[in-house]
């Protein structure tokens, strides 16, 4: 394989509070190949988003990025000036988000939005940017898109708007698409049906996407290659099948336990007793020791260090490092 | 019964009343934690807000002296004594004043040159009738409070009980506030205010209350809005549901949870009343022994040559000191206290 | 569209007719016909003149019973002669209320037309500066400077100009007014700039804020991950959004710049309806003051139902049913 599209090595990114600076994204590691589809998997508050916004320097202020390397499609991201920052934006990396409702311009009317993002990048003219527009909106599946043109936001369904977003995002054809919970505002049908869009869209296109969902059965669905976040850290990488078949980190475990499809039947769902801690608690031990059922002392004292299980599986957890631990929890 | 003797009433009242709000407050952490945020991050302004406070209690107390001894007749100084002293007066000297201008300082006249009665001891000078206007300066704050305090007092009850009264029953009740709310908001509010003055007469309730007049609607509408949206809270309708009484539902329920606007629209209000009050002074509608009827009188000085100045720096100074520390209080409280910016900051 | 309009235009006859009633309140019930004849006639005046008085001024019938005539009463007579502009003469010298509001209209607009577009340019372009360097320094020292000048009285800006500019600085004629077009600006310029200063402040505050909450949004943050540029998001998007409120404050006031500034124009010597305002007032001239209310009550009505007119203009959202 060669070099990945994006790289994400040591990732720090920071909210100032008070004195102290809070680490939202905590040395965080993550690779995208070409065509290659990740979902970064998280609870809300693991920093999952953050993440997403590191990648593209979209963290809103004060936020900001303190540490690490974003490579993306060759480039390294946080030394670009602001200029070539901006065009890099949609044309390498589009991203959509989860609130479609407010995630569009109220004011202006769906084919300008899209048509911005267009003619951003390309010198088209106006004719030849609707043009495109109305294709666009044939590509991801909008009925009558000639109507669809000069509608406003809120005349649109919100299954509609989020087809508009993936059509602004898709408008200069960029490598890279990062999808933030791209269906968690929608109904389970409209979800279903947008799913398997963004499945078309990329076998269609071959692009890279980047899915950041809280759903494993998104997952499912969907992804190569899964990441799993718990507080600001990565806990768990590797293959679809190596996270949903053979989880070993105790939380990816317990997430998987805590979905209804996946539970026996008759039985009661299991859940993980407690919450994802505020990011002011973290500390440099591991931050899911408080909810772990197989804690150790050491959990409470250190970092955990990675555990390569398989060539694409990696935990954080000293449960699973040989001698420190039970072995297989 | 006497005039001052009122108004000492009236001081004794709002102290009790404010001491008794600050009480309450007191009670429950919310109001706490926002005091203590407010003092935080705005305690020059609060202090200044403070003083001016202070000196409008003590121009508001007065007594009148007991009648003079022989002694004090004979020496001839006593007749001066007779009228109502306020506390703050009482910080001059009984007869301190001159026979017109005389510059900060100064040992004669401005034009003419007589020597003064206290030369060298008007810190400010004194205006065209000899008073002395660092006393005049400091005298206007209680005109300021009355004002700016007194009226928000008035406005602010009625405009909540106006607002919530429609907001809560709705149908008739509402389109007829509604109505008289409209009207009142489609004339102009320089225009209503100077109609107002005009018809009830000049005069410190009159200008007041033309003042209240003008100025409740905006809260009422406010207040009105706020009520309509509580009410249909689902805790309201649960109480409802319960059989608890009406009056006790907007007691307990909706009243409470209108207390934060209360406070920031109280210390709106203030600003633009005391600056409203300015503006009728130079219409010549205003209150006696305000700071904007001192700018008034002053803006033919500048005209003079060699111009007088004092008179205008005296008042202008006091108008901008407190207007400022009360905007610099009022957007505090705003940040403090208002819901959506709580959300942005957290 | 037709049907709303309708609608909306009725509502406002309704709170023209709320504003009569409240007129007739004032000036006929607080302050009867009579306090006004012995304003104009002073204390002592005896009760022969005070009727002959108030028979010349039209103020001598029933005020709101006549049994004989149940239509010959004041009330009527209010209602009739304000809806059908018939305002009559004034009480203080008797020349026609009409005439003299038409005469003051011109420079009233000749002052506050500069003033407003001036006002409105200035105003938008410092907040759009403001709320771009937002949480900087010059955000927090431009956020200081408009609380420090909201702070200063508006009398305390004219007399402030008018000594500086006018006095020592002899730019401008202090006061007075010439409307033939070579002069005239010599005589608004001072004016329109203290105005400018004094209203600035406010202004500015208040479009920054709608500004910045509309920065804050997630469309804003949309348009930059296409690869918008910052002066793009201010102009293109966040401008057209916050247009939205600032449009309902600005419609409001284009009508009701007819009236003038009652502060700038009775100071500086500008013949406008601000001027008519202060002469009615200081010679308890009532029929003109009356007048001079309605009509701009009639200009601030027009412009409340412009403003609505205007926001379903301006925002796709807002639906007619």
């Amino acid at each position: 394989m060669s070099e990945s599209l994006l790289e994400v090595r040591g990732l720090r990114t920071v909210f100032p509070e008070g004195d102290a600076r809070l680490p939202v994204v905590d040395d965080v590691d993550l690779a995208v190949s070409r065509s290659e589809t990740v979902a970064l998997v998280g609870e809300s508050g693991s920093g999952k988003s953050m993440t997403a916004l590191s990648i593209l320097r979209l963290v809103p202020r004060p936020g900001r990025i303190e540490e690490g390397t974003l490579r993306l499609a060759g480039r390294d991201v946080r030394s670009l000036s602001v200029d070539e920052m901006r065009s890099l934006r949609g044309r390498e990396a589009a991203m959509i988000f989860q609130e479609p409702m407010t995630s569009l311009n109220p004011v202006v009317s769906c084919g300008d939005q899209v048509a911005e993002g267009l003619r951003l990048h390309e010198r088209v003219s106006g004719r030849a940017a609707r043009r495109r527009v109305l294709e666009l909106f044939e590509q991801v599946g909008i009925p009558d898109p000639a109507e669809r043109l000069d509608a406003y936001p809120h005349e649109l369904s919100g299954g509609l708007k989020q087809r508009v977003m993936i059509a602004m995002a898709l408008a200069s054809r960029p490598k890279l698409l990062i999808a933030d919970e791209p269906t968690t505002a929608l109904d389970v049908t409209i979800q279903a049906q947008i799913l398997e869009l963004l499945a078309g869209l990329r076998a269609e296109l071959g692009m890279a996407i980047l899915l950041i969902t809280h759903d494993l059965g998104i997952v499912n669905e969907l992804a190569d290659r899964v990441a799993v976040m718990y507080a600001g850290r990565l806990v768990e990488t590797g293959t679809r099948e190596e996270i949903l078949g053979s989880p070993r980190h105790p939380y990816t475990q317990g997430l998987l336990r805590s979905i209804p499809a996946r539970a026996p039947r008759g039985e009661r769902l299991a859940e993980i007793p407690g919450v994802v801690p505020p990011p002011r608690a973290w500390g440099a031990a591991c931050r899911f020791a408080d909810r772990c059922p197989l804690v150790m002392d050491v959990c409470r004292r250190e970092r955990p260090r990675p555990v390569v299980l398989a060539p694409s599986h990696v935990a954080h957890c000293f449960a699973l490092e040989p001698g420190v631990g039970s072995g297989t929890p | 019964m006497e005039g001052y003797v009122v108004s000492n009433l009236l001081v004794a009242g709002l102290l009790a009343l404010g001491i008794f709000a600050v009480w309450r407050a007191s009670r429950s952490r919310l109001w706490r934690d926002a005091g203590r945020e407010l003092v935080r991050r705005r305690p020059i302004a609060l202090t200044a807000v403070g003083l001016f406070v202070l000196l409008g209690l003590m121009d508001a107390v007065a007594w009148v002296d007991p009648p003079a001894t022989a002694a004090q007749l004979a020496a001839g100084d006593a007749i001066a004594l007779r009228k109502p002293r306020s506390l703050l007066d009482r910080l001059f000297p009984p007869d301190f004043e001159e026979r017109s201008y005389s510059a900060p300082l100064a040992d004669v006249e401005f034009y003419g040159g007589r020597p003064l009665r206290h030369p060298g001891r008007h810190l400010l000078g004194t205006d065209i009738l000899g008073r002395d206007v660092l006393h005049l300066t400091l005298k206007g704050a209680r005109v300021a409070l009355l004002v700016g305090g007194l009226t928000s007092l008035i406005v602010i009850p009625l405009a909540l009980v106006f607002g919530v009264t429609a907001g809560y029953l709705g149908g008739g009740v509402d389109d007829a506030i509604f109505f008289v709310m409209s009207t009142l908001a489609s004339i102009p509010s320089i225009l209503l205010l100077i109609a107002l003055v005009m018809a009830l007469g000049r005069g410190p309730v009159q200008v007041c209350v033309a003042l209240g007049v003008t100025g409740w609607v905006g809260f009422a509408r406010i207040a009105r809005g706020e009520t309509l949206k509580l009410r249909e809270l689902d805790y309201v309708q649960a109480a409802r549901a319960l059989g608890v009484s009406e009056p006790r539902i907007v007691l307990r329920h909706v009243i409470p949870n209108l207390m934060h606007l209360v406070v920031i629209t109280f210390v709106i209000l203030f600003s633009s009343f005391v600056l409203s009050e300015a503006v009728l002074s130079w219409l010549g509608l205003g209150i006696d022994g305000s700071w904007g009827q001192m700018i008034d009188q002053a803006r033919n000085e500048l005209s003079r040559d060699p111009i007088i100045v004092w008179n205008l720096a005296g008042a202008s100074t006091g108008l901008f000191t407190l207007i400022l520390a009360v905007n610099l209080v009022g957007d505090a409280v705003r940040d403090i206290l208002d819901p959506r910016t709580l959300k942005e900051r957290r | 569209m037709l049907a709303y309009l309708v609608r909306r235009l009725a509502w406002g006859a309704v709170t023209v007719l709320g504003v009569l009633l409240f007129l007739f309140l004032l000036f006929f019930l607080i302050t009867t016909p009579d306090d006004i004849a012995r304003k104009a006639l002073g204390e002592k005046a005896p009760a022969s003149v005070l009727e002959q008085w108030k028979k010349n001024h039209g103020y001598d019938k029933p005020r709101f019973w006549n049994p004989q005539h149940p239509a010959d009463t004041m009330l009527v007579e209010h209602f009739r002669r304000m809806l059908t502009f018939d305002f009559g003469r004034s009480d203080a010298d008797d020349v026609p209320i009409a005439e003299r509001l038409r005469r003051g209209a011109g420079p009233s607009l000749s002052l506050q037309v500069p003033l407003f577009v001036l006002s409105l340019g200035v105003a938008i372009a410092l907040s759009l500066l403001v709320a771009f360097f937002r949480d900087t320094y010059i955000d927090r020292s431009g956020v200081v400077l408009c609380v420090l000048a909201m702070s200063i009285s508006s009398v305390l800006y004219i007399v402030g100009g008018q000594y500086l500019i006018g006095k020592v600085l002899r730019w401008f004629p202090i006061s007075g007014f010439d409307p033939s077009p070579e002069v005239i600006w010599r005589f608004l310029a001072l004016p329109v700039l203290v105005g400018l200063v004094a209203n600035v402040g406010s202004d500015v505050r208040f479009y920054r804020t709608v500004f910045l909450e509309e920065t804050g949004r997630d469309y804003v943050r949309t348009a930059r991950a296409k690869g918008c540029g910052e002066g793009r998001i201010m102009l293109h998007h966040v401008l057209r959004n916050a247009l939205i409120p600032i449009l309902t404050q600005v419609v409001i006031s284009i009508p009701t710049l007819f009236l003038g500034s009652v502060l700038l124009e009775s100071f500086f010597g500008i013949p406008g309806l601000g001027s008519i305002t202060v002469d009615a007032i200081n010679s308890n001239d009532f029929s003109t003051l009356r007048t001079v209310v309605y009509i701009g009550s009639l200009l601030f009505i027009l412009g409340q139902i412009l403003t609505d007119l205007a926001y379903t203009w301006a925002d796709p959202r807002v639906r007619l049913e």
